[in-house]
Order: structure tokens, then C-alpha cells, then sequence
């Protein structure tokens, strides 16, 4: 349609269904306001902290990487790190193995495959409190479950509880129960999206299970393995709960991770400037995870 | 390598419900036979039960006169095509027709070698090192095909592999799997629900239609002389024209008469009819138009569907019916026009309440 008042010539633009409009920030504004507020200020206060000396009532003055050179000066914080990184190489391979196992032998249309994917499942929805009590009644010496079974046979079970050696280990046993869920159902899911007539063809070519299971299904769910891998890290890295409730860390600060030195150290010793760098930390260490998880999925060709 | 097929008595069971009652099938070795039928007709499953991908109720299936109904899928020495390709999608072209191979620890030279012959005679050289993901459909069903040739079965089975394609590569894929038959001499059983494939390719077309065969025979005879009333009007297009009759004799033949007075001529032998309703098939072709003859074989235009060799009108009678008709390429008739309408009796088929089909002696030579 040509413009009367111009003159011009110009062609009316024809309707674009998907052009950007304004009013559509509506909708999304409640939740930016919330990201903003409570993820994207704390995000920079916290790095902001990170650089001052700091405590509850007033933040002093900026003392530069001071709060990072304490940080790595205090043999307690290493410590931590390499708990985290012990606890996140005992659980993260043993959830994504597990996961696919049980994953594998529940990818079937049986009443007792539902049933038993319900209960591996069920343990998810527990909350940490209820899932430390359960281990610790498990664990508990003379008395526990543990004891019981071990006491049956004539032997003494392993004190996970209080062992220096094993402490972590009982954790990450009592972790891996909590979090199988969700690597099972994500397996699972990865599992049902295989085309069935693959499996004829294999079945056609001669393949025996092994062979199949090797060159047909792994393969195919390459991608939910990596993604199940890297949940999994950005999750256990900020193990907390089950440390607390479980040993409090102990003994000799031998279960302490990052996330319990960070609240020992900045809402217990008031000591927030350097609670906030070895938070930063933490965020460095699981930033590294995610990138490692967006560039490994991006690559979408290559499955 | 190439083998005969028999299927006695099979019958296959979802539930409760029966799919494949009792049936039997001898397909000599070398023979291209196509499964025809509508959806649902059971050819799909006869064909996976044949592949060991569904069991088998009752019944036997024998290859070479030895029976492989309770041997896994992989034992058979069957390769088929499926309808979506079924490539392994992470893996090249190349190992994608080697898997089989390696399976069943065949030399590696071995393998080299024949999917390097497999890869000229399709064409598909250089997509060996490709994924599946990089290939068009034409070409994914080419390495389908080649992935099955590399094998070497006794018979090749095809479960509607030129479905997904494309009206041009359809028609051009069919000419090749018939170079391919040629080629390979081997046995193949082709399963479709497109009468066009069945006609072009088959030996011999085995018509399926309600847990039964209506009908095996080859294309022209299928075409020529069904057997069935279901048989006629699924093979040809467009469906062949039904009208229901009462039927007189005259000199030994049957002549068919409607309720508005239309009369048709056969060539039909009246021996063994017992008298009652029946319905009368004609082909389009046999139908031809001309000008109003003003008797009871003239109706109004309805539709026109150009097909350019000819034309196909669409003449609805004075009593209602349709009758589909056929005229030149170049037709000059148009919608609504009062034309009359020319039955070439002597190629009429009758089916009566059964569905059974009588022919005349002539509608066996076209």
C-alpha cells in the first residue's frame, strides 16, 4: 500500500506472526526480576565480598586477592577440595554406572520392572534429613543394620561413621542410594528414545547381546551418558547435607567439603569475606563442569 | 545363494486377535513375489515372521526344505529392507554393511571385498565414509539395500522400502530393485500396499486381504482374472466399476441387466450360476464414451481427471450409480455434458454373493 502523506511508494509490511513485540516482556519480567534479585546481585555482591575483609556487621576495607591467599594458605580449606574431589570421584562414576545398569535390565514393559523402577526411584523424593537418618540407623555401631548382618556372620562391621579411612566412603554409599533416581529414569528415557527396528536389524545381522548392547545401544545413548556425567558433577560438588548431618565433617575434617567449610567459615566464625572467595571457588570449579557439559551436548552431529 | 520358501499353514495370533489364519505359500527359489494388500492385512507380519522378528502360533516356515520358524532371526541366512532403513545411525555407511559381516567373524578381506562390489553396483562408492544422518533418503535406501546385499542371503525381504521416497526416486529405485533382481537371481519377497509396485515387480503377486490369500498369481493374471470381488477392486486403477445385476442367459452366455434397464452382453458361461443377485466388473478401459445414445447407458459428466494419454470421466447413470469411463487423451467432453456410455461385455467379470468371480473365455487374453 502506498503512503499518501510521503508519497512513497513503499510496500506495507506484511504481517510477520513471529516478530518481536514488546508487550511479550510481560510475561517474562516476574521471573527476570526474581533471577536478577536473588541470583544475578548475590552473583557479583559475592565476588564483590570476595575482595574485602569482611564480617556480619560491617564489610572493611578491599584487601585485593588477600581473602584467596588465606584461602590457600589454610591447610583445612585443601583439605576440603580434596574431599569434594574424592567424594565427586566416588559417586559421580558409580551413579552413572549403576544408573545405566539398572537402567538396561528396567527398559522393559513388565509389572515387576514398574514396580522395581518406582522403588529405585522412590529414594529421590526424600528429603537429606530423612536419608541421613536412615544410614545412620544403618551404619550405627553395635546396633545398626550394618552390625546386625556383619554380627550374623561373626565379624565386626566397618564403622563407617567414625573410620578416618572409610568415612567418605560411607557417605557417598548413603549418597549413591539417595541420588540413583534420577540417572536411572534419564537412562531410561534415553533407552525408550532408541528406534526399536535398529534392534531387528542387529537381531537380523546376527548380533548376540553382547554385540548389541556394545555396538547398538551404548552408542546410541552416548550423549544422556556425558549429560547424567556432568549433572552428576555439578551436583555432588556441592555435597553438604549428608556431610553435616552424617559426621559434621569429621573425623578430623577428614568429610569436610567445599560447601561445609564455606558455612563453617563465613555464618560460624562470622569470617564472610572469606567464606565469599572460597564460594568463588566453587563456582569456578562447577562453571568449568557446566562449560564442559554445554560444549560436550553442542556437538550434536557427532551422536 | 538363492532358496526356496514354503509356509505351511501359519497362523499368528496378537491377543486375541487372529491376523494370520491358516496360511500356506510356496515360493520357488529365484522368485520376485510381492505381498499385496491393504493395511492391515497381515503381509507385514507374514513377512517379519518369515525374518524371525514375530513367532509363529502354528505352522511351519521352511527355506530349502528346512524348517527355520524355531531359529533366531540371524540364523536364517534372510536379509530384509525395512521401510525406515533402520541404519545404525553412529556408524559410516561402511561399517554399517560390514556389521553383519563382523558378526559372524567373516575375513576381514572378505568383507572389503564385497562391499566394495555392493558399493559399485549401487552407486554408493562415496558415502562409505559417511553417517546416515548425511544422506538423503535415497540414498539411505541404497546403503539399506546394499547392507542386505553384502549378506548374501537365501532370500531378500522388503518391507515397503520405497514408501518414504519420493514420487520420481520411487519410480526410479523400482526399476533398479528389478535390474537388482536380474542381477542377483536370488529369491525376494516384496511386501506393499501399492498395486503399481506389485504389477511392475513381481514374479507373482500374492493378494492379501482379512488373515487370508484371496489370490496368488502373476501381475497379468491378478489384473486379468481375479479371483475375488476384493481382488478386483483393489488391483487397477481406478478401481475397477461394480454394478449390481440380475443375470439371464442367452446362447450360453450371461447377459447382465440392471434395475434401470442397462444391458450387457458377456462372454461369461453361464455353467454352474444359480440364479440370484450378482455384481458385474468393468474396467475403466472397457468403458468407452460416446456420443448421448439415449437408452439406459448414458448419464451426466461428474468429473474429469486428465491423464494425458486418456482421460478418465467420471458418468453418473440416470439411477444414481457411477461409472467410471475412459476416452481419448485429447477428449473434448466437459463437466455436466450428457454422453452415453459403450460396455465392451466381452471383457466383463461377475461375482456373485460370495464374492467369487466368473470370467469369460476371453478375459484372459487382455
Amino acid at each position: 500500500m502506498a503512503d499518501p502523506v510521503n508519497g512513497n511508494a513503499r510496500r506495507a509490511e506484511s504481517v510477520d506472526i513471529y516478530a518481536p513485540q514488546w508487550r511479550n516482556f510481560l510475561f517474562v519480567a516476574p521471573y527476570l526480576f526474581i533471577f536478577a534479585a536473588f541470583l544475578v546481585f548475590p552473583l557479583f555482591w559475592g565476588i564483590w565480598l570476595s575482595f574485602h575483609k569482611a564480617d556480619t556487621f560491617s564489610s572493611g576495607p578491599f584487601i585485593g586477592f588477600g581473602n584467596y591467599a588465606r584461602l590457600f594458605r589454610d591447610g583445612i580449606f585443601l583439605q576440603s577440595i580434596w574431599n569434594t574431589f574424592y567424594f565427586v570421584f566416588l559417586t559421580v562414576p558409580a551413579l552413572a554406572l549403576i544408573g545405566l545398569f539398572l537402567a538396561l535390565c528396567l527398559n522393559r514393559q513388565t509389572r515387576s520392572a514398574a514396580v522395581l523402577r518406582t522403588l529405585f526411584f522412590s529414594s529421590s523424593v526424600l528429603s537429606v534429613t530423612i536419608v541421613t537418618l536412615i544410614w545412620r540407623i544403618v551404619y550405627i555401631p553395635d546396633m545398626g543394620l550394618l552390625s546386625m548382618i556383619y554380627g550374623f556372620f561373626g565379624a565386626k562391621a566397618p564403622a563407617f561413621l567414625s573410620d578416618p579411612d572409610i568415612a567418605m566412603i560411607g557417605i557417598a554409599i548413603a549418597t549413591i542410594w539417595w541420588c540413583i533416581g534420577l540417572p536411572m529414569m534419564l537412562f531410561l528415557s534415553a533407552l525408550q528414545q532408541i528406534p526399536q527396528d535398529i534392534y531387528e536389524a542387529a537381531a537380523l545381522d546376527n548380533a548376540n547381546r553382547w554385540q548389541t548392547l556394545r555396538s547398538i545401544t551404548l552408542p546410541s545413548i552416548k550423549r544422556t551418558f556425558v549429560l547424567v556425567v556432568i549433572i552428576q558433577i555439578v551436583f555432588q560438588f556441592q555435597l553438604f547435607g549428608q556431610a553435616w548431618l552424617m559426621t559434621k565433617g569429621g573425623p578430623n575434617n577428614l568429610t569436610k567439603p567445599i560447601v561445609l567449610y564455606i558455612y563453617n567459615t563465613a555464618f560460624q566464625r562470622w569470617d564472610i569475606g572469606l567464606g565469599a572467595a572460597a564460594s568463588e571457588i566453587l563456582f569456578l570449579l562447577i562453571l568449568v563442569a557446566a562449560m564442559a557439559q554445554f560444549l560436550l551436548t553442542r556437538r550434536k552431529a557427532d551422536a | 545363494m538363492t532358496a526356496s520358501i514354503d509356509i505351511k499353514n501359519v497362523t499368528k495370533r496378537f491377543g486375541s486377535l487372529t491376523v494370520l489364519d491358516e496360511l500356506s505359500l510356496s515360493i520357488p527359489a529365484n522368485e520376485f513375489v510381492v505381498f499385496l494388500g491393504p493395511s492391515g492385512c497381515g503381509k507385514s507380519t507374514l513377512l517379519r515372521m518369515i525374518a524371525g522378528l514375530e513367532s509363529v502360533d502354528s505352522g511351519e516356515i521352511l527355506i530349502n526344505g528346512e524348517r527355520i520358524d524355531n531359529q533366531p532371526p540371524g540364523q536364517r541366512g534372510v536379509a530384509m529392507v525395512f521401510q525406515s532403513y533402520a541404519l545404525y545411525p553412529h556408524m559410516t555407511v561402511g561399517d554399517n554393511m560390514a556389521f553383519g559381516l563382523k558378526n559372524i567373524s567373516v575375513e576381514r578381506s572378505v568383507i572389503d571385498a564385497r562391499i566394495a562390489e555392493a558399493a559399485r553396483m549401487l552407486e554408493i562408492g562415496h558415502l562409505l565414509d559417511r553417517k546416515p544422518g548425511q544422506l538423503s533418503g535415497g540414498q539411505r535406501q541404497r546403503v539399506a539395500i546394499g547392507r542386505a546385499v553384502v549378506k548374501e542371503p537365501k532370500a531378500f525381504l522388503f518391507d515397503e522400502p520405497l514408501s518414504n521416497l519420493d514420487a520420481a526416486l520411487r519410480t526410479r529405485t523400482r526399476i533398479e530393485l528389478a535390474q537388482l533382481h536380474q542381477r542377483l537371481k536370488s529369491t525376494m519377497i516384496f511386501v506393499t500396499h501399492d498395486q503399481i509396485e506389485a504389477m511392475t515387480l513381481a514374479d507373482r503377486i500374492v493378494v492379501m486381504n482379512n488373515r487370508k490369500i484371496e489370490q496368488i498369481g502373476a501381475p497379468m493374471e491378478i489384473y486379468n482374472r481375479p479371483a475375488t470381488r476384493f481382488v478386483a477392486g483393489f488391483v487397477g486403477a481406478p478401481a475397477m466399476n461394480f454394478l449390481p445385476v440380475k443375470i439371464r442367459v442367452e446362447d450360453g452366455l450371461v447377459t447382465a441387466a440392471t434395475d434401470a434397464g442397462l444391458c450387457i452382453k458377456t462372454a461369461i458361461p453361464s455353467e454352474g450360476l444359480a440364479a440370484g443377485d450378482y455384481e458385474l466388473g468393468l474396467r475403466s478401459e472397457h468403458v468407452r464414451i460416446t456420443p448421448p445414445t439415449g437408452d439406459a447407458a448414458e448419464g451426466v459428466v461428474d468429473v474429469l481427471e486428465r491423464l494425458g494419454e486418456r482421460t478418465l470421466v467420471y458418468v453418473r447413470l440416470n439411477d444414481g450409480q457411477q461409472i467410471v469411463g475412459s476416452d481419448s487423451g485429447d477428449s473434448r467432453v466437459s463437466v455436466g455434458d450428457r454422453v452415453g456410455l459403450a460396455f465392451e461385455g466381452a471383457k466383463a467379470h461377475l461375482f456373485d454373493a460370495t464374492g467369487k468371480a466368473w470370467h469369460g473365455r476371453e478375459s484372459g487374453h487382455g
